[in-house]
Parts: structure tokens; C-alpha cells; sequence
């Protein structure tokens, strides 16, 4: 009864799918989808390498600063950073006092005045988050012609494609090409947007942030602040906003994996010689079978007659 | 408990016979996973995976249950408190990444001990019960899974929850006021996010519940072997400590190497970086797509495209639930008496066809929804039901099964090396002295 | 295959069974100090979390409480009085002689040096953690002018000392620094 029932069931779904099948494929020969500028023309992310990359990768804690550096003096006016502690910056390699200071001398928190209860700001201490340059989504998008500045704590595990992705974003801006305008004139750049054919739908509403080299005027002992220089830092120091326990993360992983590494060995040895009693047990054939042994007893006590050794 | 020859507990200290005498929890643990319990000697690999979904479950109860203490089932503070444990609890990136990694884990674990399960019969008498537990547990583990995943609140958390609570609207009448119930409000939002929490906390717990009724189960016919053939005598088995014991311990080990490697040096690989975006009620993200546990299952419920007789949306439903509802009948609808896929020519094929089904499915379950994947996922649909509803109940009766050893200790007798392999089929000959 | 001597099998078998023992207990430790040191994480988690230890030190500005006044504030979540003793408060404490206290200390130990008026103490009864009454305007400042602990009547003086009633000790003083005339920096 249950295989009657379910032969028909089974021939019920397998009909409803060929007729699906038919149905779709007729579909697809008959009015074939047309091909997207977005699918022709975007591109995946440029090959680039950071000193985070890999299991035994650490920050570069030179970059980072200057990372930052690219962010408050770039980046800061329209994204914020919201997870991310001023105290969090002693990581990168300032020190408690630096950090006191950079955070009372560079940025302003929200607050409530202790005395008339009204909103204002007071200097940042370090264990104030970095403010969001909008007080709410409503005023960023106004400011922004109606595009949301996304908050950047996230941004490089937010992104299919991580921090390249970021990277070629920085550096990918260009005037859009004569063929993809020629083939899709949709596709040229409204008002308030810009050709990036890193971006999803090749139009993004972020004006170029980084334009020229020397923008952020670098320390002394730094590279120098070239366009790609200065990209390639913002997005190490966003690898380590978005994953700043990565370094505790791969040591641990690494010990872990020595100490699994000899425990499982271990084990496997303590499983073989448990086993080797079983499969004596059970093997008759080998050497230590009480009818081979009798055999090679008997052998040898015929090769000591013959005087020569025996092959056991 | 199953065999005569099952050694009684033997307590060796004065303090472990008063206990056995006052609670006989020593006794049954003895028998459970213990000396006492004879397990067949010719077991291979793939029966390790069993006491490793236990482990995986253990550890998904340990980290679960110290993560919620640092997390907020609300809308305005479950996703910052996430990004609280990863960046300030002590160790909270370890616990949250283990924990998310974990159910991965989980899920590879058990699909590898369901696929065991089909390819030696061990769905068939008498453990038909055993079978239907672990498909009550895999259920359950998938219900657990997906509350778990809304938990974070992202955009993949909080699409995640529209689309499949949606699957209940595709229901004539009762569908959009179940919906809404499930909810506790027309879009996912505190309510859901509440109720998902509690009953993310409490299924792992029912999941262990029904983990011990299956076991118990198990114990009365004992564990099934890779020829099939029922344990006869005491020469065919091994009691399960010290030798399945050594045997789980370091295989557990190792795999717990494959899912340090992965929590340690990849842990977003497995996820979706949507959901690392804050969960936005006003914009879906370009391609959503479930956890890859459920890819095989998206792939069915997108394949069908027509409304024939009813919407097509119902019969994508349906078709999903039927995908795991009929594995409970699977003990009637293959009615070959041979248990073990080694001594069945036919059978054997068509598993192997089942399985590159599947990973067709889970292959077109995350490619967007797009020709030609839309084409496949209703070929590889189609194959799923006609593999359960139609081939395995014609095979059973058509095929000719290969000839059975005798017993077990025959079937290990023929060599060491391939002692899981079936009497006849082995490579070497039985070794000579 | 080797050349087996009967004798060699027998002493190969013990010497196995030894070197076989010594494995299957390494295995198991090793396994055990592993178990053991998952733990350590799970342990840890319930430690206070680095935005917690972040909030460890509060500057407070204390130009607008007038002598005779006290003020209670928060540092790590914990209630802090701040009282400005007038001159009669700060003789009286100074009066009363050591032997006379449970918990033998001066107002001097219990201030910072030229800024004696300055009584800052954690608000919590040493007892069993109660909040004392006296800060505000009116509140009973029970036998000694000081503090009141109204769950169990432990009344503390004016240098916030215990005086009388259960609890065991001095009300804490926590560490502070004044870092200008008017700004303390507590913690």
C-alpha cells in the first residue's frame, strides 16, 4: 500500500516538474533573458595582498595608523564607526596616552548637558565608540542625495569579495568606456553617481574619495601617499575594524592545531593497540595462530635437524 | 541489553557498588557506551560519525549556553551585541565562531551518518524506529538551525526569516493567519525575534531527548554492520569499550582538526557576508540564499514553476516537505531483504547516482535562479522523489543481491585490510601464513 | 617476515604490553589536559568584558557642591558619595579616639592631603551592600551625622567610619586623585 501510494506520488511531483521543465526551457528559447550591462561589464576585485593575509598573518600596525589617518581625514565625514572604541586604537600600537589625547583633540561624542539635560557634544574619552557623523539614517541620507554613507566598523566582512573588494572600490573609478556606453546608453552615469565597475551595478553614489596622491599629508618614515598607497592603508585598517581579534584568533588557531596535532597521533596509536588484540582474535592466518605456530615449531625443529635457519 | 553474552556490570569499587545499588546510572552507562555493549566487530569508518554528531551537539549546548549569556534577543540590540562578543566578551570570538561553525559541523556530520544509513539499509527492520528517530532529530536540527540563524538579526537573519516563515502562506486558507501567528506580527520583528530565541535555547535539549530514546532504541537490535548480516554469535562482536571507544576517540580528534582549521583560519567561509549588514526590513539583499545545509531543499522548492492544478508556490512546499517527510516511509518503500549496499549490483548504483543528485541540488540551490540552473534543480527535483518513490520499490523486487557471508567473523576472516569489505568482492585473496 | 625465536615473541609481547599501556595513558591525559583547557574559555567569558574594565575610572567636577553638601554618583555602576565636610563635621571626626572605632582609622587616612573636606566614599554599606541614606537634603544621617544604612541599622560618622550596628568595616574609600581644584578623578 505505502509503495502503490507513493509510486503515485512520486509520479505526480515527477510530471508536475517535467511540465515545470518544459514550460521554463520553451520559455527560455522563446524569449531568451537579455544580458545586463552589469553582468558584461563589472569586474572582480584586483589582486592585492595584506600583511593580515594567510594563517600566520599580523597587522602592520605602521599601516593601520596611517589607515586611520585616511579615514578621519577622508572617510569620517560621511561613514562612521560605530563598534569600534577610541580605547580599541591602543591595539594598532598607540599608547594609552596618544590615544587620551587623539580622541579629546580629533572628535566630539554626542552628550546629554548634566545641567540642563538638553543635547550637545563634549570632547571624546577613550571609551567613547567613534561618533556617526549623522544624527540618524534620515539626515545621512538627505545630506547624501537620498544614498545611505554605510557604517564602515563591518564593512570589509560585509562585502562579498572583503578587503579587495574595499580596495578596487577606492581605486576603481573611471570615466565609462565608449563600448559598454554604445552597447547599454542606460548605463552612463545619472546625476550624483559615478562609474566604478567594481560596484555591483556599475554606478555608485560615493564620489570619488581618494583623488590625488598626497591628500593625506603622511608622516615622516611613511610611503609616500599615493592614491593606491593610501587606499591600500584605509582597507587595512578596515580589515582590523572589522576582525580586531584576528591576531589572538590565528595564535590560537595555530596552537590548538600543534596540540590536536599529537593528542590525535596519540590517539590513533592507543586505537592500534587496542585493536591489536582484537585482530588476533579473529586472525586465524597470522603469525601468532596456534596451528602456524605448531607449523613453524615444527619447522624449526626440522630446519635444526637439517642445520639450517627457517624463514618464519 | 541485545546480546546474551553482553557482560553484566561489575562494580570494581566499594563506592561504585553502593552507588549501583541505591541508582544503577554506572549500570546502564556500562551498557549504553560501556563494556557491556557488544558491537560488531567489522564496523568501518563510517560508523563513527554517530558519537561525533553527539559531540558536535555537546558542543553546541556548551558554547550556546555561555553565549546567551552575553546576547540581547532584540531588534535594536541583538545585532550590536554579536559585534559585543566578537570585539569585548573575553574570548567571545572563539565562543561565537565556534558555535557558528559548530552547527556547520553538525550538519556535515549527520548528513555523512544519514548517507551511511541508506547506503547500508539501516533504516531497514528491525531499526526502522532507529531511522525515524534520527529524521525526528534532523528536523529538529533544522528548525534549531534556522532559529539559530535569525538570532544574529542581519540581513540573511531577517530575510532568512520572511522567506521560509513564507512557506507556510503558500497554504490555502490557514497559511497567511499561520504565518502571522508564527511571527507574532506581519514581518519578523521583536516578537519573532523573542519567541525564536526561547526555542533556540530549548530544541538542543529536545534534540538530546530524543538523542537518548534513539539510542535506546539502537541498543535493542544493536548496531548494524557494512555486510548486513546479523550478529550471530559472540565471536562477531567486540565489546564497545575499550575497542569503539579507542576507535571514536581519535577519529574525533581528527575531525575536531578539520573544525579547528575552519573556526580558526576561516570562519566567515561558511557564512554569507549579507550578514554582517544590520538586518533592513525596507531592502533584501541582491541574492539571498539559506546556510548551505539547506541549499539541496531551496533547489526544491524553487523547481517548480508552474501552477498546475495548484500554485506553483504550493507545490514548492509541499514538494519540500515531502523530500523529508517520505524518508519516513523509506523502511516500506525498499523492501529488499539484504540490508547492505555492498551486496546489492543495482542498488549501489543508483545510491551513487542519488548522491551526485544531491550535490547537483545543493549546487543549484545557491546559484541564483537563473537557466540553466533552474532546468537542473528540476531534473535533480525530479530524481529525488523518483530515486524514493519509484526506483528503490522496483529494484527491490528486480534485483538479484550478490551472495551474503555467512556471518561477520566470516566476512572479517578474509582479511584485515578490508574487513568492511563484502565476502567475494575483496581485492586480496585471504592471507596465507 | 622475520625470523621468530619463541623466546624473543614472549619477551617482544611483555615489552609490548608495557610500551602499549604507557600510549593508552598518554593518549588519554593528553585528551584530558585538552578538555581540561577548553574549559578555560568558557570560564573566562563571565569576567568582566573589556567595555566594562574600559569605564574603570569617571572624572567628577565637585566646584558646585557646597560645604555641608553630598552628592552620590556612579563609578562602575557602583553608587559614590562625595561629601564636602563643613569645619564642625571634620572636628567632630577628628575628636573621636581610635579606640573608640571598630575599624581604627582617621579622617586624615581617609582623605587627600590639604583637601580633608573631601569625604569620597563607595555609597555601599559594608554590610551586606546596601545603599546608606544622607546624601540628600533631609534624609536621616543616623546617630553620628554621618551615614544610615536603613536594611540593617548600621550607622556610619561623619568620616563615614562604622559607629554602630552590623556591618564590619569603614565604608570604602576608592582610589582617587584630584587632577585640578575641582576635578576628581576616581578609579
Amino acid at each position: 500500500m505505502v509503495r502503490i501510494i507513493g509510486f503515485l506520488v512520486g509520479l505526480g511531483f515527477v510530471g508536475v516538474l517535467v511540465i515545470s521543465l518544459f514550460t521554463d526551457l520553451s520559455g527560455y528559447f522563446n524569449e531568451p533573458p537579455q544580458e545586463s550591462a552589469e553582468y558584461k561589464y563589472h569586474l572582480e576585485p584586483k589582486e592585492v595582498d595584506f600583511s593580515s593575509d594567510g594563517p600566520f598573518g599580523r597587522f602592520d600596525d605602521a599601516q593601520l595608523q596611517r589607515g586611520y589617518q585616511v579615514y578621519r581625514e577622508v572617510c569620517a565625514a560621511c561613514h562612521g564607526l560605530q563598534y569600534v572604541a577610541f580605547r580599541n586604537l591602543e591595539e594598532i600600537g598607540y599608547t594609552p596616552e596618544q590615544v587620551k589625547s587623539l580622541a579629546a583633540n580629533e572628535w566630539e561624542v554626542p552628550t546629554i548637558d548634566p545641567e540642563l539635560g538638553e543635547e550637545t557634544t563634549r570632547a571624546a574619552i577613550p571609551s567613547d565608540t567613534f561618533p556617526n557623523p549623522y544624527p540618524n539614517a534620515i539626515a545621512a541620507r538627505a545630506a547624501n542625495n537620498n544614498a545611505y554613507p554605510p557604517d564602515l566598523s563591518l564593512i570589509v566582512k560585509a562585502r562579498e569579495g572583503g578587503a579587495p573588494y574595499i580596495y578596487s572600490l577606492l581605486t576603481g573609478y573611471q570615466e565609462p568606456s565608449k563600448k559598454l556606453l554604445a552597447e547599454f546608453p542606460s548605463a552612463a552615469p545619472g546625476t550624483g553617481l559615478y562609474h566604478n565597475p567594481y560596484f555591483a551595478n556599475l554606478n555608485i553614489a560615493m564620489p570619488p574619495p581618494i583623488t590625488s596622491d598626497g591628500q593625506v599629508t603622511y608622516g615622516e618614515g611613511a610611503p609616500e601617499a599615493t592614491v593606491e598607497q593610501m587606499a591600500k592603508d584605509v582597507t587595512a585598517f578596515l580589515i582590523w575594524t572589522a576582525e580586531p581579534r584576528m591576531e589572538s584568533r590565528k595564535r590560537a588557531g595555530i596552537a590548538i592545531l600543534i596540540f590536536l596535532s599529537i593528542a590525535t597521533l596519540l590517539a590513533f596509536l592507543a586505537y592500534r593497540n587496542v585493536w591489536a588484540e582484537a585482530k588476533r582474535q579473529v586472525a586465524p592466518k597470522g603469525p601468532l595462530d596456534p596451528e602456524n605456530m605448531a607449523k613453524r615449531e615444527q619447522a624449526k625443529a626440522e630446519a635444526a635437524e637439517e642445520g639450517r635457519g627457517v624463514e618464519g | 541489553m541485545s546480546f546474551a553474552w553482553a557482560k553484566p556490570y561489575e562494580p570494581k569499587t566499594a563506592l561504585g557498588q553502593w552507588v549501583d545499588e541505591r541508582l544503577p546510572l554506572p549500570r546502564l552507562v556500562y551498557g549504553a557506551v560501556g563494556g557491556g555493549y557488544p558491537v560488531p566487530r567489522n564496523l568501518n569508518y563510517a560508523w563513527n560519525f554517530g558519537v561525533l554528531a553527539g559531540v558536535f551537539l555537546m558542543i553546541q549546548i556548551i558554547t550556546g549556553i555561555v553565549l546567551a549569556m552575553h546576547y540581547y534577543a532584540s531588534v535594536d540590540g541583538a545585532f550590536a551585541s554579536i559585534e559585543h562578543i566578537m570585539r569585548d566578551v573575553n574570548a567571545g570570538w572563539f565562543l561565537r565562531y565556534a558555535h557558528a561553525n559548530g552547527a556547520s559541523f553538525f550538519f556535515i556530520v549527520v548528513y555523512i551518518h544519514i548517507f551511511r544509513g541508506l547506503f547500508y539499509g539501516s533504516y531497514k527492520a528491525p531499526r526502522e524506529l532507529v531511522w525515524m528517530l534520527g529524521l525526528v532529530v534532523y528536523l529538529l536540527m533544522m528548525a534549531t538551525a534556522f532559529m539559530g540563524y535569525v538570532l544574529p538579526w542581519g540581513q540573511m537573519s531577517y530575510w532568512g526569516a520572511q522567506v521560509i516563515t513564507g512557506f507556510f502562506s503558500a497554504f490555502p486558507v490557514v497559511g497567511e493567519p499561520l504565518r502571522v501567528w508564527l511571527l507574532g506580527g506581519f514581518a519578523p520583528d521583536q516578537a519573532a525575534i523573542t519567541r525564536f530565541f526561547s526555542l533556540h535555547y530549548l530544541l538542543p535539549f529536545v534534540i538530546a531527548g530524543v538523542v537518548i530514546l534513539k539510542t535506546w532504541a539502537l541498543h535493542i537490535p544493536g548496531s548494524s554492520n557494512p555486510t548486513g548480516v546479523d550478529v550471530k554469535t559472540e565471536k562477531d562482536t567486540l565489546p564497545f569499550h575499550p575497542f569503539y571507544t579507542a576507535k571514536d576517540g581519535w577519529f574525533i580528534l581528527l575531525v575536531l582538526m578539520a573544525y579547528v582549521t575552519v573556526t580558526f583560519f576561516m570562519p566567515n567561509a561558511l557564512g554569507h557576508a549579507d550578514n554582517y549588514i544590520e538586518a533592513n526590513p525596507l531592502a533584501t539583499p541582491a541574492h539571498i540564499v539559506p546556510e548551505w545545509y539547506f541549499w539541496p531543499f531551496y533547489a526544491i522548492l524553487r523547481a517548480f514553476t508552474v501552477d498546475f492544478i495548484i500554485p506553483a508556490k504550493l507545490w514548492g512546499v509541499v514538494a519540500m516537505f515531502s523530500s523529508i517527510l517520505l524518508l519516513f516511509f523509506l523502511p516500506w518503500l525498499d523492501r529488499s531483504p539484504v540490508r547492505s549496499g555492498h551486496y546489492r549490483p543495482l542498488f549501489k548504483l543508483f545510491f551513487w547516482i542519488f548522491v551526485a543528485d544531491i550535490v547537483l541540488l545543493a549546487i543549484c540551490g545557491v546559484m541564483p535562479a537563473e537557466q540553466p540552473w533552474v532546468a537542473l534543480s528540476q531534473i535533480g527535483t525530479a530524481y529525488y522523489f523518483a530515486h524514493f518513490l519509484i526506483i528503490l520499490p522496483i529494484i527491490s523486487k528486480i534485483e538479484t543481491p550478490l551472495p551474503l557471508p555467512s556471518s561477520i567473523s566470516a566476512s572479517v576472516l578474509h582479511g584485515e585490510a578490508e574487513e568492511s569489505a563484502p565476502y567475494g568482492l575483496a581485492k586480496s585473496q585471504p592471507a596465507n601464513a | 617476515m622475520a625470523t621468530l625465536e619463541q623466546s624473543e615473541t614472549t619477551a617482544e609481547q611483555e615489552d609490548g604490553v608495557r610500551r602499549r599501556d604507557f600510549i593508552n595513558i598518554a593518549a588519554v591525559s593528553f585528551a584530558g589536559v585538552g578538555g581540561v583547557a577548553a574549559v578555560a574559555p568558557l570560564v573566562m567569558q563571565m569576567a568582566p568584558d573589556a567595555d566594562v574594565r574600559a569605564l574603570a575610572s569617571i572624572e567628577v567636577d565637585v566646584s558646585k557642591i557646597e560645604k555641608g553638601q553630598a552628592i552620590k554618583t556612579s563609578w562602575r555602576k557602583q553608587p559614590v558619595f562625595i561629601r564636602n565636610l563643613t569645619e564642625e563635621e571634620i572636628a567632630q571626626a577628628d575628636a573621636v579616639p581610635l579606640s573608640a572605632l571598630r575599624d581604627k582609622e582617621t579622617l586624615k587616612e581617609r582623605t587627600a592631603s590639604g583637601k580633608e573636606n573631601w569625604l569620597i566614599t563607595l555609597g555601599v554599606c559594608t554590610h551586606l551592600g546596601c545603599v546608606p541614606l544622607g546624601v540628600g537634603e533631609g534624609e536621616n544621617r543616623g546617630d553620628y551625622g554621618g551615614y544610615f544604612c536603613p536594611c540593617h541599622g548600621s550607622h556610619y560618622d561623619t568620616a563615614g567610619r562604622i559607629r554602630k550596628g552590623p556591618a564590619p568595616t569603614n565604608l570604602v574609600v576608592p582610589e582617587f586623585e584630584f587632577t585640578s581644584d575641582t576635578v576628581v578623578r576616581i578609579g
